[in-house]
């Protein structure tokens, strides 16, 4: 990183200096065009940041366009901190995901800690009280010490973090492949509640009015940090350690309160939080929104550290920072409440009517840009796509069905597998419960949040199967959709929309700006037959690391609405006796399977077909789960994922009840067992209802039965394939994770 | 009777006390603010956990040498109910009353799930809606929650039944399994798991509502010439 700031415009444009800072020629020549003159050094700062993918999407934006984001029921789509949905009674629910990838990379505690931070400030910048928070983490197999170095430390950074805030963390997902190793991936979703009269905007409106800097003060850390993210990884990535902000959730905690404190004087106008790009990109935008400029002076913002460059002040990505704006001759009102919570806040600029970003410091101009260049004017790239080679190989294999002969052992051998196993050792270390509204806590498929002062309930879940998205990224893209929503639907909820967080690869590459092109449209697609529109999201690009890209990986943060707690049901079996059903058909589908996983040799772990799915056939098989679940007559309901359906029934008895099942099936066993197949369910209900739910359910078949005697047993084709204690499995299955970093590499 | 839910910057469990308090079990409570604050109308004190000043130096340590704690002190001395729940019961044993200290996990790690707890003591105020050694579920969200003493302190704990709840799977490597202790007044009570989070059903557990329950008809009974 440049360290000298006494760098002459002449010699930026000669010596090529904005090619470090990430610009292009063609973009430096743009900035040249947009100012009528060559960019100081502080501007191609900038610039630079306000250009970067993460904070422009420049490539991604064509992509995103594609996503249905509108619905009656969406109060606010993307643009903003978060999107908001309606759930009713004049309230709604804010929610959006962000990752922290590449500062996780190279210093995973506060990687992950200040992701966790900056999600939250995305929602209560919206006017909402923070209620719960997600993550969904990506890592390469716990075989390496450096691997499980950074599965520990980033599990401790959003403990650290999460906990003190006193947000709930209330689930998440975990998933481990190779693909992952160099380049670990940390997505965290914040959802909020909020009445509808308390929905606040980032936006600069009333010139005259005054910018006021409230929180943390200034320092020299995370400067380019949005730069940083949006490159590949290179090998020495320890040197961009500065890059990384370093995170105080007790200022976080602070901010909250007094934010949420603000929202109801009349005086507050727009308020966001400094974010990817700090200053300048919180400033700028709230200015390009609401058609304004502004005016700032450098030397009234709170520093930390001695003689900060105009570059560093607005480059920096301290963490917990909000950007007010206030009624003019009413800035004390505002001033006091931080100042309650010992917090600075102080004025430091106003909106002005010249759509300039203009900045001072020891009473010069720094800074003088046109406000929409910065945001709306960005450049937007679309980028070459070309059809990965490995898609159409894949796409000419025979499907074969792997060879198994012990079905109890393979069962095992699943159950222990880090992507299936018991994620306790890592949702232990969150504070589940704050909050008290953890109706439903970590470790089902979705978590279940009640909204205080009502009968609802809001069912959160993250998914995302990179594994088949690798393989066939447009069907990938719709099983991501239709996992999310079946988690939801299985929890009795009806899903509201979600947001994703998409994680690719090197975008200037066509095989990988293949990939997002066709996961998104797979997406699209989903959401459109689904109904779950898209609300807000992340675009993470460049997770490559030695030049090998990630699986794509569109993560789904997706919420739903329970009308009525009557209707949450319970992932696992609740009763014996309880008739066990089956929804769907299963085909022989091994495709990026979990069972591939375990049995493929090292080289080539994943090949074949992904799954196939038929959209109209798993929205019809949700609406009359739903249907059945809210007539009263489902007891336990479960979506089939990783493993198939011998995982399925082993994670629905794994629970303090000691129920065991006896499951009778027909056909290979290794297919019905352990295929992937999409759009199944696995249900429970009574055997009274037994006919009001296979009327209901079209494509329900009855498998077998829950017993009372904690064994698994399955019958296939008239024989005992699998009998074992449930308690043996489950021991497996609860220790995998723990006993995996115990062990020496 | 009303309550005090004593507030530092960095509670977090403020709201859930508040909540257990005036909805759950519809008494009068109040969220009160550290400063400028005057606790002489309350009839109870409660200190919430939380990471009150971002467990900076030790946890509890800052929060226990506020001025709001000389008058908590002083109320304790007049025989005033005070709970101190987690970060509470950290900032109790800062402030000095109540007897030992904490340590981190023995796991070094924090941990967050439903307890069972054995109820050592119901002859407390706070316990006495429990029954002799009955086990509740409560949970524990803490990583700084292994109760420390010496040998001299833990025999005069015991010696005066100030014992009031005990792990009974021991999660975090405290002392005799102890997970709440009272002062030898038997006013003021420290406890790791959380009461207030176990005081309905559909969030898991209502065997906390006892606790609160408790110290309501223990204040009913001793006002009964005002009703």
């Amino acid at each position: 990183m440049l360290q000298t700031f006494d760098i002459s415009p002449a010699q930026i444009e000669t010596e090529k200096l904005y090619k470090e800072m990430g610009l292009s020629d063609n973009e430096f020549e743009m900035v040249k065009s947009i100012l009528n003159r060559r960019p100081n050094f502080t501007e191609t700062g900038i610039f630079s940041v306000m250009w970067s993918e993460h904070c422009s999407y420049k490539t991604s934006k064509p992509l995103l366009k594609k996503f249905p984001t509108k619905a009656p029921h969406v109060l606010q789509g993307p643009g903003e901190g978060a999107g908001i949905i309606d759930i009713g009674d004049n309230q709604a629910v804010v929610f959006k995901i962000e990752s922290h990838n590449h500062p996780s990379a190279v210093e995973p505690y506060q990687g992950a800690a200040t992701g966790v931070g900056g999600i939250i400030r995305d929602v209560f910048s919206m006017g909402a009280r923070p209620i719960a928070l997600m993550n969904s983490l990506r890592f390469g197999n716990l075989t390496s010490e450096r691997v499980k170095y950074l599965f520990k430390e980033v599990v401790h950074g959003i403990a650290g973090y999460g906990n003190c805030v006193g947000v709930p963390t209330v689930g998440g997902e975990v998933q481990f492949d190779d693909s992952y190793e160099g380049n670990p991936l940390v997505n965290a979703m914040c959802v909020g509640l909020i009445h509808h009269d308390e929905i606040q905007k980032g936006i600069a409106a009333g010139i005259g009015n005054t910018v006021l800097y409230a929180g943390a003060p200034t320092g020299r850390d995370g400067i380019h940090g949005a730069t940083f993210a949006s490159d590949d990884l290179a090998e020495d990535a320890n040197k961009d350690r500065p890059a990384v902000q370093v995170g105080d959730p007790f200022m976080e905690k602070l901010l909250i309160e007094a934010s949420l404190e603000v929202i109801h004087s009349d005086a507050l106008v727009g308020m966001q939080d400094m974010g990817a790009a700090g200053l300048t990109s919180s400033a700028s935008e709230m200015a390009s929104k609401a058609g304004t400029g502004m005016e700032m002076d450098l030397d009234l913002v709170p520093q930390r550290e001695l003689n900060m460059s105009a570059y560093e002040l607005m480059l920096s990505e301290s963490q917990e920072r909000m950007l007010l704006v206030v009624k003019k001759g009413r800035e004390q009102e505002i001033i006091d409440v931080f100042e309650k919570y010992g917090l600075q806040a102080v004025a430091v600029g106003e909106v002005i009517e010249e759509k300039t970003f203009r900045l001072k410091q020891h009473g010069e101009i720094v800074a003088d840009i046109p406000v929409d260049a910065l945001a709306e004017e960005a450049p937007v790239y679309q980028m070459p796509s070309k059809e990965a080679e490995y898609f159409n190989t894949f796409q000419q294999m025979e499907t074969q069905i792997p060879l198994v002969t012990d079905y109890t052992e393979m069962l095992g051998k699943l159950l222990e597998q880090p992507t299936i196993a018991s994620k306790e050792w890592v949702y232990d270390q969150y504070d589940s419960m704050v909050q008290t509204n953890t109706v439903v806590t970590p470790g089902s498929d979705a978590a279940i949040v009640r909204i205080k002062g009502t009968d609802k309930a809001l069912a959160i879940t993250t998914d995302c199967n990179s594994r088949y998205i690798y393989l066939d990224p447009e069907t990938g893209g719709k099983i991501a959709v239709a996992e999310a929503a079946r988690n939801i639907v299985c929890s009795g909820a009806n899903p509201l929309g979600l947001t994703d967080g998409l994680n690719f690869g090197n975008p200037t590459k066509p095989e990988i700006f293949w990939q997002m092109e066709k996961s998104v449209a797979g997406m699209s697609d989903a959401c459109r037959t689904l109904g779950t529109p898209v609300i807000s999201g992340n675009v993470s690009l460049y997770n490559e690391s030695r030049g090998k890209a990630i699986f794509p990986t569109p993560v789904v943060g997706m919420v739903g609405l329970l009308e009525t707690l009557d209707h949450l049901t319970p992932s696992y079996f609740q009763h014996e006796g309880d008739l066990v059903f089956l929804i769907g058909e299963t085909k022989a589908e091994f495709g990026g399977s979990e069972l591939q996983n375990v049995l493929a040799d090292p080289d080539q772990i994943y090949s074949g077909k992904a799954p196939f799915i038929d959209l109209q056939v798993e929205a019809k098989r949700q609406t009359q789960l739903l249907d059945a679940i809210h007539q009263g007559i489902v007891q336990s309901a479960h979506d089939l994922a990783e493993g198939g359906l011998a995982v399925a029934l082993a994670e629905s008895v794994f629970s303090e009840a000691g129920l065991g099942v006896s499951a009778y099936l027909d056909g290979d066993m290794t297919v019905k067992l352990f295929s992937e197949t999409q759009s199944r369910f696995l249900v429970t209900v009574k055997p009274e209802d037994e006919e009001r739910f296979a009327a209901q359910v079209e494509d329900a078949k009855q498998i077998g039965v829950v017993t009372g005697d904690h064994t698994y047993t399955v019958i296939g084709n008239g024989e005992k394939v699998i009998e074992e204690n449930v308690h043996t499995l489950c021991k497996r299955w609860k220790g995998a994770i723990s006993c995996l970093l115990k062990s020496k590499a | 009777m009303k309550f005090a839910v004593i507030v530092f910057p960095g509670s977090n469990c403020d709201r859930d006390m508040y909540h257990a308090v005036k909805d759950v079990l519809g008494e009068e409570a109040e969220l009160v603010w550290y400063e400028n604050s005057n606790l002489e109308n309350y009839d109870a004190i409660l200190l919430p956990g939380g990471f009150s000043y971002g467990d900076y130096l030790r946890s509890g340590s800052v929060a226990a040498t506020s001025d709001v704690m000389k008058q908590i002190k002083e109320h304790a001395a007049k025989g005033k109910p005070v709970l101190g729940v987690c970060n509470g019961f950290q900032i109790l044993l800062e402030a000095g009353l109540l007897p030992g200290a904490m340590l981190r996990n023995k796991n070094l790690a924090f941990m967050c799930h439903q307890e069972a707890l054995r109820v050592a003591n119901n002859t407390t105020i706070f316990t006495q809606s429990y029954a002799e050694n009955e086990v509740v579920r409560f949970p524990i969200a803490h990583g700084e929650g292994n109760y420390y003493c010496d040998e001299e302190t833990l025999n005069e704990l015991k010696q005066h039944h100030q014992i009031v709840f005990t792990y009974e799977n021991n999660p975090n490597g405290s002392t005799s399994d102890i997970a709440g202790i009272i002062n030898k007044q038997g006013n003021v009570l420290g406890l790791m798991p959380h009461p207030e989070r176990a005081v309905e059903a559909i969030i898991g557990s209502d065997d906390g509502l006892k606790v609160f329950q408790s110290i309501v008809r223990n204040w009913r009974e001793s006002h009964v010439a005002n009703v």
